[in-house]
C-alpha cells in the first residue's frame, strides 16, 4: 500500500473513533457498579437497569414520547407524502418557493422554532403540554420525510398510474391499489425516521412541554443528581440501541424494492 | 360493420401555444386496424391519449359507438390501452397485473379464473402466472401488457409503439402475430407508430400525421403509390425528388417539364394547377431500371454511378445523371456494380412512375 491510502486510512479511523467512542462509554459505565464515570471500571452490575424499570416518572415519559412521536410521525409523514407526490409529478407555479416553504424548518434555529411556537400558544391562550410538543415536532419532522419520499416517488414510472386508471380503476383506487403499495417502504421509512427524531428532540420540548416531560426532559431533569445518573446511563444506552436498530431498518426500506423499480426503468429506456 | 365506430370531430389539443393536435376530423371503421403514423412531436400519441382519456380536448369532440367519450374519466372509456413502457405493475404478478382490471366489472370468480386463462393462452403465457415482471422479457412484458388490456374486452384497444422497445427480429414477429390477433377477436386497434414500414405491414388504413394535423389517410398501398403532398411521399418508403413544372392541362391529363428530363404529359390524379412552378416530381429508386444498354422506355438517361451500397436483398446505386443537379439513387435486384464498366450506365424510367406533387 502507497503512503497517500494510509493516510487516508488513519484519517478515516480517528474520524470515526472521535465520532463513537464517546457514545461506546455510556454502555460501558452503565454496567459499572459504581455511581461516578470514572476509570478503573469498579466491577459488573445490572442493578442500574433495574433501578431504571422501577422509575414510574420514567414510564410516564417514555409513555408521553412515544405518543408525541407516533403522532408527529404520523402527521408529518402524510403531509410529506402527498407534498412529495406533487413535486415529482407535477409542475406548477410557485413549486420552488412551496418547496423551500417545507424545507425551511431545516435552516430555523430550533430554538426560534421553539420560542415562536411558545410565544404563540400561550398568547392563544392555551396551557403547555404535549400537545404544542406534537404540533413543533410534525412541522419539524416534515422536511425529513419529505426527503425520503422525493428520494422515493421521484424514480416512479407514472404511467402505472395511468395505467391502472385505464384498467378501470379511479384516482382513489389507483392510489390503493399501485402508488401506495409501491411508495410502502418509502413512507415506512419516513415513518421510523420522524419518530425517531421527535424522540430524541430535546429543544422544542423543552419550551413547550410545562408539566408533562419527554423523555429527554425526564433525563436532563435526572442529570442534576449525582446519584441518580446510573440509571440515565442506562437509558441512554438502550435508547443508542434502540436508535441505531430503528435507523438502520429505515434506510434498508428505504432501499428495497428500489433495484426492482430501476430495472424497469432501464429496460423502457 | 360500423363504419363510423370512433369519431374524431374538430379536435384539437393546445399545450400553452403549441399545437399539438390541430383541428383533426376523421372516422376509424369498427373492426378495423388503423394505424397513426409519423415522425416525434408530429401530435399522434397526444391524439391516442385523447382517445384513452388522460388528455382532454381543447375543442372538438370524440365519439365511440355512438356515445360521446369527450369528456369521461380513463376509466369510464370504452378503451384500453397498451403503453410504450408496458407499464407492468411491479409488485404484481402476472395473473394479478391481468386480473387488476377485472374487479370493478362484477364478474363471478369462475368467469375471472376463465377470462384471465382464455386471455394467457391467446397470449400465449401459459404457465408464466405466478412471475413478476422483473423476471420477463421484453417481448413477454409485451404480451402481459397485451393481456392486460384484451382481458376486459375492450371495444378499442389502443396502443402506444408498443414495439418500439424490442429488438427488430421479435419486432417483425410480433407485429405477424398482433396482426393475426387482430383478425381473429376482431377488435379495432389503433396503433401508434412512428415506424412507417410497421403501419405500412399491419394497418388497414393508415393516418399520416405532421404537426398535428392529418397529411394523408388511406390504405397502405395508396399511401406509397398515391402520396398525396410531399411530406407523404418523403416520409413513406424513399423516393426522388425533381424540379419541375407544370404546362397546359386538359384535365385528366397534364404538361410538365422536368428539369433535365424535358417535357412530358402525365396523368394529373391530384388536380394540380396548370402554368405553376410550385410543383415537384417523385420517382421511387425501385421504379427505375439501371442497365448496361440504353432501353425502349419512356425516358432512358446516360448516367454515371458514384457510388453502392449493397443492402443484401437489393443494391443501391446513387447516380449522377446527365442534365440534372443531384444525386438519384435507384434500387435494383439484379446487378453489383462490377457489372458496369467506367461506372457508366442507363437509367430507365416509366412515366406512370412519375407522381406529380404540390410543393405545399
Amino acid at each position: 500500500m502507497n503512503e497517500k491510502n494510509n493516510t487516508l486510512l488513519i484519517y478515516t479511523l480517528l474520524y470515526f473513533g472521535f465520532l463513537y467512542v464517546p457514545v461506546l462509554f455510556l454502555p460501558i459505565f452503565s454496567f459499572n457498579d459504581a455511581n461516578y464515570m470514572s476509570f478503573p471500571l469498579a466491577g459488573f452490575t445490572t442493578e442500574h437497569y433495574e433501578e431504571m424499570w422501577s422509575k414510574r416518572n420514567l414510564h410516564k415519559a417514555l409513555w408521553a414520547s412515544i405518543k408525541v412521536g407516533v403522532v408527529a410521525s404520523v402527521i408529518s409523514t402524510t403531509i410529506a407524502l402527498f407534498a412529495a407526490k406533487a413535486f415529482a409529478r407535477y409542475k406548477f407555479r410557485g413549486q420552488k418557493i412551496s418547496y423551500g416553504g417545507i424545507m425551511m424548518p431545516f435552516l430555523i434555529p430550533e430554538i426560534i422554532l421553539a420560542v415562536a411556537i411558545l410565544i404563540i400558544w400561550i398568547n392563544l391562550g392555551f396551557k403547555l403540554g404535549l400537545v404544542p410538543v406534537t404540533i413543533g415536532h410534525t412541522l419539524f419532522c416534515t422536511p425529513f420525510a419529505m426527503l425520503i419520499l422525493i428520494a422515493r416517488i421521484e424514480g416512479f414510472d407514472f404511467s402505472l398510474e395511468e395505467a391502472s386508471r385505464d384498467l378501470g380503476e379511479n384516482a382513489w383506487g389507483t392510489f390503493f391499489r399501485v402508488s401506495f403499495p409501491l411508495y410502502l417502504p418509502g413512507i415506512v421509512a419516513a415513518l421510523l425516521l420522524s419518530f425517531i427524531i421527535s424522540f430524541d428532540e430535546f429543544i422544542l420540548a423543552f419550551f413547550l412541554t410545562g408539566s408533562d416531560a419527554t423523555l429527554p426532559m425526564y433525563m436532563w431533569g435526572q442529570m442534576r443528581f449525582v446519584q441518580k445518573l446510573p440509571h440515565v446511563l442506562a437509558l441512554g444506552a438502550v435508547i443508542i440501541v434502540f436508535t441505531t436498530f430503528i435507523v438502520l431498518l429505515a434506510f434498508w426500506l428505504r432501499n428495497v424494492g428500489q433495484g426492482k423499480v430501476k430495472k424497469d426503468i432501464a429496460v423502457k429506456l | 360493420m360500423n363504419n363510423s365506430f370512433i369519431q374524431i370531430n374538430n379536435i384539437s389539443k393546445y399545450f400553452k401555444e403549441v399545437k399539438a393536435v390541430d383541428d383533426v376530423s376523421f372516422e376509424i371503421k369498427e373492426g378495423e386496424f388503423f394505424s397513426l403514423l409519423g415522425p416525434s412531436g408530429c401530435g399522434k400519441t397526444t391524439l391516442l391519449r385523447l382517445l384513452a382519456g388522460f388528455e382532454y380536448p381543447t375543442n372538438g369532440n370524440l365519439l365511440i359507438d355512438g356515445t360521446d367519450i369527450t369528456a369521461l374519466p380513463p376509466d369510464k372509456r370504452p378503451t384500453n390501452m397498451v403503453f410504450q413502457n408496458y407499464a407492468i405493475f411491479p409488485h404484481l404478478n402476472v395473473e394479478k397485473n391481468i386480473q387488476f382490471g377485472l374487479r370493478k366489472l362484477g364478474l363471478s370468480n369462475d368467469e375471472i379464473v376463465n377470462r384471465v386463462k382464455d386471455v394467457l393462452s391467446l397470449v400465449k403465457l401459459e404457465g408464466y402466472e405466478e412471475r413478476f415482471s422483473n423476471q420477463l422479457s421484453g417481448g413477454q412484458r409485451q404480451r402481459v401488457a397485451l393481456a392486460r388490456a384484451l382481458v376486459r374486452q375492450p371495444k378499442v384497444l389502443l396502443l402506444d409503439e408498443p414495439l418500439g422497445a424490442l429488438d427488430k427480429k421479435l419486432r417483425d414477429e410480433m407485429q405477424l402475430e398482433l396482426r393475426t390477433l387482430q383478425k381473429n377477436i376482431g377488435i379495432t386497434f389503433v396503433f401508434v407508430t412512428h415506424d412507417q414500414q410497421e403501419a405500412i405491414s399491419m394497418s388497414d388504413r393508415v393516418a399520416v400525421m405532421n404537426d398535428g394535423k392529418i397529411q394523408q389517410l388511406s390504405a397502405p398501398n395508396e399511401l406509397y403509390k398515391n402520396p398525396k403532398n410531399i411530406f407523404v411521399s418523403d416520409f413513406i418508403g424513399e423516393t426522388n425528388f425533381l424540379k419541375a413544372e407544370t404546362k397546359s392541362s386538359d384535365g385528366e391529363y397534364i404538361n410538365i417539364s422536368i428539369e433535365g428530363l424535358g417535357e412530358f404529359k402525365i396523368k394529373n390524379n391530384l388536380n394540380i394547377a396548370a402554368n405553376s412552378s410550385d410543383v415537384v416530381c417523385s420517382i421511387r429508386p425501385e421504379s427505375m431500371m439501371i442497365s448496361k444498354v440504353k432501353s425502349d422506355w419512356d425516358i432512358c438517361l446516360d448516367a454515371k454511378i458514384t457510388q453502392t451500397s449493397y443492402l443484401g436483398e437489393m443494391t443501391r446505386f446513387y447516380v449522377q445523371a446527365k442534365g440534372i443537379n443531384k444525386t438519384i439513387t435507384v434500387s435494383s435486384q439484379h446487378f453489383d456494380n462490377k457489372s458496369f464498366e467506367n461506372n457508366e450506365c442507363f437509367i430507365s424510367i416509366s412515366l406512370e412512375d412519375i407522381s406529380l406533387l404540390n410543393k405545399k
